[in-house]
């Protein structure tokens, strides 16, 4: 571990947003959104750099003040993390200009919301910092950071929906952490270590670490919204301002999804069974077809996106069945593992840059509109042509239509289907994407239609739309680089590999 | 490996470049977007004639790059896919001329014609896609560049038709996706012609290629309107006419004969897919549909109602003749793909003229229509008498190797199919031709454009004729060599090759 080359931008990561966020506060209110601008274009830059520095030496840590674990805190970059880092770097750039734009425009009569820029440095902290992250209780508090953040950016507004919503969420958020750090305690107190790498290799089966792996899962899903616990998701993401529901659905909701990934992959394989596998993708299938339906049936803009975040973050829980191998296969024979961990690579990053460019073309509608029921949409092509084409983008990408990300995710989800001999998903997938047509040229439809009375479009600042449009070709860009990305992701350890699960009997494979 | 040339490519971007640059024009420019639009078209007619010359000396041109990971883009020209792209890119010109009459005036042009443009370079890419891969990608790109032309009107029935027009085909195109990955995981990137993939697979993976082989073939139905699944086809007549005349004669519906076409011949083989007992039901579903198309057009008195029945009818001769083992029946399918499209695309234009110049959309209304727009429905008239099956038109050419094939393979129901379908011809269009022709004018009628001299516009008018005497010429000159019926005598030729 001690051996890998150290770096300084794993601290820089995680230090610069806290202590602009903190330099922030104190400025008074354009003051803030310019400190926070500036910060977060800062941290974008820093992210970048991090990135490309991995791709140059590979995994890189961290230690910090040179404490060695167990006393001190190591970070540690690997390919996995740096993706991570990278995707909310270019998402969190082009959502910061976005919304510099968008409070500006309504600073007479909101005010700016100057608190945005703090929370949001904060958050990309937190972010930045669970990526970055090596032991189960640096998690938990990077998981903190994001959840306080996270509900305090969502009741923003100040509305009463929001605040409904908010409290809802931030109940929500605490549950799942506790039940998070109720199974970090256990693991603890069983092994007397943390350390994600150290704990993948003395982690024993048993009672205990069954149970601690299946609270720290329940916390997790909770967090991410698997279903069942999605209920908290569509009220909250869609009650926030446009570039906080970007946030959220964007970002924060995959920090989860990569604790989990990268528990059940690094850590807790004794444990997983086949079965385990197969029940967590029942879940996310189950998620993919209720929350598309869900958004089917719904009639406003916003609460569409949040209701398909559902259904897309259920893709990604579709990969584990994939992960965790039948009795008797062995890693090396199972095909389909670099399909998979590519599928959900891809799931992540399309949806994070197409559902980023949804909320904010949503926020546009309203700042035209006043309002976001879909019946208003009509003849929006007539008066907004970028933003009808950046919605259109996006909903390409998230359908999964050719040569999108989105079709990069679910070209590759399928092939690890078939190659896993695992058909049973497939129509998951099928109906999922026919289910998101539905919404998506719902919505496209109306665009095109005539207006029946003259809808007042008060007209929106032309940067706006064309944040939301970059961020929508960004999911069909991404798929551009695949090879390097895919190629890099390997160099690391986690990526492609698989869970040999237990052995009827008791016996467990070797690892 | 072959040569990599950048004209296949060239030919797609010289429509999808002016689309681009039309999508960024102002509204009202109007010449600087005619002069675009015909510049692509002519361009692009001349890069495939180009290239058509160039492969008949024996040249190869492909243009393959490695999109992402696994998915290869590759444009690979071969016989097949250049007579389909000729057809496409001729008639796109065409239609472009009437296209800029038609709609002179109307709203949204802009839209209209970049859209075009984009749906044209979908199918041009369709025709040339080297792999499985990159068909299925065009095939999707159509879909979408197609919507907006469906509802271009944007009245409640426009949208209303657009919304089944997504449903069949996204819901087609998904079925598709499943059998292309499928079909990927069990045999690799299948390039067409590489029809020994499968040969040499068949023997180990029988049942998935059987049940791959009906997901895809599924999948491609949509677009070629197989009963019954070709709901979506009489709904998007709301469309403007030079969409249902490009697209509903000739684009969409071709994109998915011709995928069935590659499906049988350059992925599978003619050979394995008889062997494998593929095509029975196939040829079953296609005979149904002519004869029920057929049916369903004489009641319906819509005009473009009743050519949108006759399409489906129609290009089901395409996949009854690709169903039947044998030479002739392939001559026969293949020379269909063309000349379907350019009887249709006459009749389509001949009702489009009818309705711009006097406003008739309805059969009842067109007693004496001839002495007015004689030349409009004398092309319509070849045209009707091709669709019959009357030497020496086109139509009756097609039919006439699709009837030996079927004699030839020993199917007399085919034989029988046809017959049928030729007499149902008969009995829904010549009522049109005999009511234009020998009845006297119900009231006096008044033209909506004044066009001159002219019966119509002559952006209108000269479109029509040049289709009619095309549908024509492919007929009486059959047997000369560069003949759409040589061409597809020399594919048919190749593919029964031992």
């Amino acid at each position: 571990m001690t051996d890998l080359p150290t770096s300084p931008f794993p601290a820089f990561l995680v230090g610069l947003p806290v202590l602009l966020a903190t330099l922030s506060l104190f400025f008074r209110a354009r003051g803030k959104a310019v400190v926070g601008l500036a910060g977060s274009l800062l941290t974008g830059v820093m992210a970048l750099f991090a990135l490309f520095e991995v791709t140059r030496r590979g995994t890189v840590i961290h230690i910090l003040g040179g404490w060695e674990p167990p006393l001190g805190i190591l970070l540690r970059m690997d390919p996995l993390a740096a993706v991570f880092i990278g995707m909310t770097a270019v998402v969190g750039i082009f959502i910061s200009l976005y919304a510099w734009r968008y409070f500006r425009a309504q600073e007479a009569t909101t005010g700016g919301f100057p608190l945005f820029w703090p929370l949001w440095l904060f958050l990309w902290a937190g972010l930045n910092g669970l990526f970055l992250s090596n032991d189960l209780f640096n998690l938990f508090v990077t998981l903190e950071v994001i959840g306080i953040s996270a509900v305090a950016l969502a009741v923003l507004s100040g509305k009463k929906t929001a605040l409904v919503a908010g409290l809802r969420y931030l109940l929500v958020a605490i549950t799942g952490s506790m039940a998070y750090l109720f199974g970090v305690a256990l693991i603890y107190g069983s092994t007397g270590t943390l350390d994600l790498g150290l704990l993948g290799q003395v982690l024993e089966p048993g009672t205990t670490t069954t149970f601690a792996l299946l609270v720290i899962t329940l916390g997790l899903m909770i967090k991410m919204a698997g279903f069942p616990f999605h209920f908290w998701l569509p009220p909250a993401h869609s009650s926030a301002l446009a570039p906080v529901s970007a946030l959220l659905s964007a970002l924060v909701v995959k920090g989860a999804f990569y604790i989990l990934l990268r528990l059940w992959m690094e850590v807790f394989g004794v444990s997983l069974t086949y079965a385990a596998g197969q029940l967590i993708g029942l879940a996310g299938a189950i998620a993919v077809i209720w929350g598309s339906w869900q958004a089917f049936m719904q009639t406003s803009l916003k609460l569409i996106v949040a209701h398909s975040s559902v259904a897309q973050l259920g893709y990604l829980l579709m990969i584990f069945p994939l992960l965790i191998l039948a009795p008797g296969v062995t890693a090396d024979s199972a095909d389909w593992l670099s399909p998979a961990w590519t599928a959900g690579v891809y799931q992540v990053i399309a949806h994070a840059f197409a559902k980023a460019s949804f909320f904010l073309s949503a926020g546009i509608i309203i700042m035209a509109l006043g309002h976001d029921r879909i019946e208003s949409l009509r003849d929006l092509v007539g008066h907004m042509r970028i933003t009808a084409l950046a919605i259109a983008i996006a909903g390409v990408s998230l359908i999964g239509l050719p040569p999108s990300g989105g079709f990069m995710a679910k070209w590759m989800l399928l092939k690890g289907i078939f190659l896993s001999g695992q058909w049973w998903w497939a129509p998951v997938v099928l109906t999922g994407s026919l289910l998101t047509a539905g919404y998506v040229f719902m919505l496209l439809r109306l665009a095109f239609a005539p207006a029946r009375e003259k809808e007042a479009f008060r007209p929106v600042p032309r940067s706006l739309e064309v944040c939301a449009l970059v961020l929508a070709l960004g999911s069909f860009l991404i798929v551009l680089p695949a090879d390097n990305l895919i190629q890099f992701l390997q160099s690391g350890e986690v990526f492609g590999t698989g869970i040999e699960s237990i052995m009827e009997g008791g016996a467990h494979g070797n690892d | 490996m072959e040569t990599t040339s950048i004209l296949p490519l060239l030919i797609l971007i010289s429509s999808l470049i002016p689309g681009t640059l039309i999508m960024l024009l102002r509204e009202d420019q109007v010449p600087l977007r005619t002069f675009l639009n015909l510049l692509g078209a002519v361009a692009k007619v001349g890069l495939v004639g180009w290239v058509f010359a160039g492969y008949m000396r024996g040249e190869e041109y492909s243009f393959i790059f490695n999109l992402a990971l696994d998915l290869t883009f590759a444009l690979r020209v071969d016989q097949l896919g250049l007579f389909f792209a000729a057809l496409s890119s001729v008639l796109w010109l065409v239609t472009t001329l009437y296209a800029i009459g038609y709609l002179e005036g109307g709203q949204h042009r802009r839209r209209f014609f970049a859209f075009f443009s984009f749906c044209v370079t979908a199918s041009t890419g369709i025709a040339l896609s080297g792999n499985v891969v990159t068909f299925f990608i065009f095939y999707e790109f159509l879909t979408l560049s197609t919507y907006p032309l469906v509802v271009h009107r944007g009245t409640d029935k426009a949208v209303e038709a657009g919304r089944t027009y997504l449903w069949y085909t996204i819901g087609g195109g998904t079925v598709l996706f499943l059998g292309v990955v499928g079909l990927f995981v069990t045999a690799g990137p299948i390039y067409f012609g590489q029809t020994e993939i499968i040969e040499g697979l068949i023997s180990t993976h029988s049942t998935q290629l059987t049940i791959l082989f009906f997901i895809m073939l599924t999948g491609l139905a949509v677009k070629a309107a197989i009963f019954p699944l070709h709901g979506w086809l009489p709904v998007s007549m709301v469309a403007p006419a030079p969409v249902s005349a490009l697209l509903h004669a000739v684009a969409v519906v071709k994109a998915g004969a011709f995928g069935i076409v590659r499906l049988v011949y350059d992925v599978y083989g003619i050979r394995i897919a008889d062997q494998m007992n593929l095509l029975t039901p196939l040829a079953i579903f296609a005979a149904f549909t002519i004869v029920y198309g057929s049916v369903r057009a004489l009641f319906q008195d819509d005009f473009k109602k009743r050519l949108a029945f006759s399409t489906v009818s129609q290009l089901s001769y395409i996949a009854l003749g690709v169903a039947i083992v044998g030479f002739l029946s392939t001559t026969g399918a293949v020379v269909h793909l063309v000349h379907q499209g350019i009887m249709k695309i006459t009749m389509f234009f001949a009702a489009g003229n009818i309705a711009e110049t006097y406003g008739y959309s309805k059969i009842s209304q067109l007693n004496g229509i001839g002495r007015r727009m004689p030349l409009t429905m004398g092309a319509f008239t070849i045209a009707v008498f091709g669709m019959i099956g009357l030497p020496p038109v086109a139509g009756f050419v097609s039919k006439w190797y699709l009837g030996l094939g079927a004699v030839e393979a020993g199917s007399y129901w085919v034989v029988l199919v046809l017959l049928a379908s030729s007499a149902l011809n008969a009995a829904y269009f010549l009522p049109i031709v005999y009511r234009a022709w020998f009845c006297e004018p119900d009231q006096e009628a008044v033209p909506l454009l004044s066009s001159g001299r002219l019966e119509t516009k002559a952006l209108l008018l000269i479109p029509v004729v040049v289709t009619g005497l095309l549908s024509l010429a492919a007929g009486v000159f059959a047997a000369v060599a560069g003949s759409p019926l040589s061409i597809a005598r020399e594919i048919a030729e190749k593919l029964y090759m031992p």
